[in-house]
């Protein structure tokens, strides 16, 4: 028995390792293919360069792409925070009628295909006589966005105690200081993480940039739009590459301010909601 | 005298202190607001448009016809990209649960110390690009791509092997490898939950480990493997990067038609009843699914 445990134990163990290796490897095929000196993207690799990072650092078209990204980052990471905060307070604080169903509906964007979301936004923005741009490309992001903000709130505000909010008001404090001086501080790790997480989200989302912008590209835009070109390919790979180490250490950043005082937060929570 | 009649503001205050379901609701409704101003009110839209004849740029007839959905749902073209989405999500949700089963097993029973590094290795992927998730498998299949390259830089084969990309396989095998980090958390999280003295009960009882398996751990499992097919199976029936990436015109699915319609085919209406009765096709599936997993789990036990 207690040798067959270990047999499981070993094999499975290796599975593990082997399922890491082929989560990760063919990602690392990028930045590998990045420093090849070649334009073809094949092997024998032919010696390392830089020059695929120093053409793609030049490229002007590339600094609006990622000015365009920033600013649709940053104002869909605050905005669908605060919702996620308003969200996430009035579920864990209230017992709501039919709230179930509520949130269902706030969490569905997760799972409808994002091209029947894009379309839908774009039917409606055209018929208002609205006009395509970084502002609809951000409608879009913060709808996609929200859910993730509101579940990674939510735990934070399921794992504060709540006496300390009523000592505070028994303290004589009124509803709105015991916000900013006892809740506040509390959540704020959570915050954090989801303004990270949200931002990661819409600086790496392609198909609403996809069909709810204009000319003007955000960078995944920019990026799908060169891979036409086999030319700039090395180009594109050395983009991604820097993309992936940012997507990374701003994860990683956010999930040390979610675990941050946090032991008891749930850790399927980021998922599967 | 002294007694001033309250302001509005006091009452209406006073009113929400009395009724704290209403003041939950209040403090969710910007949140609640958005979300129907962007998802609802839009999909609204579209179900209306999908019952109008496009006329011409941009102009439409309005009067109100059921052609459309006629057409979503007998053309063969639709047909076949219908059939094709469903069997390539059907596939990539069965090899992704498959996969992250025993990853996830692993991840609960054998790791003692450092779950959570194991839980945040496996999860971190998914917040990277999925574009460029997508765009490796482009570098590793394509014709002068890794595999090909490598296998003939080594003498194993002559010339390129043209099979590897632009087919339902390959987009099979690049969406399983894009969602497989989404399968490993809910399945985790659902075998993490068994009550450890229910396994040992049922050791006691002279289970085998096989049986123990069956009759205890996978019906209790299911819950998570569930929701992992729920949250694989229906994105990955419309996706769109991965067809348009490594499908070719024999990988195409339908998110490919509805892009079409919109965009050069210009028939915005049929876009629409096209992009609805999808969503309808995989609603009814998961909920048959969901209720069928369901009795089959609860007849068991």
């Amino acid at each position: 028995m207690n040798r067959n445990m270990k047999l499981a134990a070993r094999i499975l163990g290796t599975y593990a390792v082997i399922y890491v290796a082929y989560l990760y490897l063919p990602v690392l095929f990028l930045p590998l293919f990045s420093f090849n000196d070649s334009i073809y993207i094949s092997f024998p690799l032919r010696g390392w360069t830089l020059k695929w990072y120093q053409i793609m650092l030049a490229n002007e078209a590339l600094h609006r792409a990622l000015m365009n990204s920033l600013k649709v980052g940053i104002t869909t990471a605050l905005i669908s925070t605060v919702l996620g905060i308003l969200g996430a307070r009035a579920v864990t604080r209230y017992r709501l009628p039919g709230q179930k169903p509520v949130v269902g509906v706030i969490m569905l964007p997760l799972v409808v295909p994002e091209i029947i979301l894009a379309m839908a936004l774009l039917i409606l923005i055209l018929r208002l006589g609205g006009s395509l741009g970084l502002v609809s490309i951000a409608a879009g992001h913060i709808l996609v966005c929200v859910p993730f903000a509101m579940v990674v709130l939510m735990s934070r505000f399921e794992g504060f105690d709540r006496s300390l909010e009523e000592a505070s008001h028994d303290l004589g404090e009124n509803a709105w200081w015991t916000f900013w001086r006892v809740t506040f501080p509390n959540v704020l790790p959570g915050i954090v993480a989801s303004l990270l997480l949200t931002f990661t989200i819409s600086f790496d989302e392609f198909i609403m940039a996809f069909f709810l912008g204009s000319t003007n590209p955000t960078l995944p835009v920019f990026m799908w739009n060169q891979l036409r070109f086999p030319k700039l390919l090395p180009g594109v790979l050395a983009l991604g590459a820097c993309i992936l180490i940012a997507s990374v250490f701003i994860v990683l950043l956010a999930e040390w301010f979610r675990r941050r005082n946090n032991s008891d937060a749930q850790t399927g929570d980021m998922i599967i909601g | 005298m002294n007694r001033r009649p309250p302001n509005p503001l006091e009452r209406l205050r006073a009113h929400l202190g009395r009724r704290p379901a209403l003041r939950g609701y209040l403090l969710l409704s910007p949140t609640l607001g958005l979300v129907g101003a962007l998802m609802c009110i839009p999909i609204l839209a579209m179900g209306v448009m999908s019952f109008w004849q496009q006329t011409g740029h941009m102009s439409f007839d309005m009067s109100g016809t059921l052609q459309n959905y006629v057409e979503a749902l007998t053309r063969d073209m639709y047909r076949v990209l219908f059939l094709r989405s469903l069997g390539i999500a059907g596939l990539t949700t069965l090899a992704t649960v498959v996969m992250a089963f025993p990853l996830a097993y692993f991840i609960a029973f054998y790791v003692k110390r450092h779950k959570m590094v194991w839980i945040i290795l496996v999860t971190l992927p998914f917040w990277t690009s999925y574009l460029l998730r997508v765009f490796a498998w482009k570098v590793i299949l394509g014709y002068n791509g890794a595999v090909n390259s490598g296998l003939m830089a080594l003498g194993v084969i002559g010339e390129p092997l043209t099979f590897l990309m632009y087919n339902p396989i390959a987009v099979v095998i690049t969406l399983t490898h894009a969602w497989a980090t989404v399968a490993i958390l809910p399945i985790y999280v659902s075998l993490e939950k068994i009550d450890r003295s229910v396994l040992e009960a049922a050791t006691d009882l002279g289970d085998s480990p096989f049986m123990r398996f069956i009759r205890v751990v996978l019906p209790l499992a299911l819950p998570g493997i569930l929701a992992a097919s729920v949250l694989i199976f229906i994105p990955t029936v419309g996706d769109y990067v991965t067809p348009s990436l490594v499908g070719g015109s024999d990988g195409y699915m339908i998110a490919n038609v509805i892009q079409f319609q919109f965009s050069r085919g210009s028939n915005w209406p049929s876009g629409a009843a096209i992009s609805l009765t999808s969503m309808t096709i995989v609603a009814v599936l998961v909920a048959v699914f969901a209720w069928s997993a369901r009795r089959l789990s609860g007849r068991k036990s």
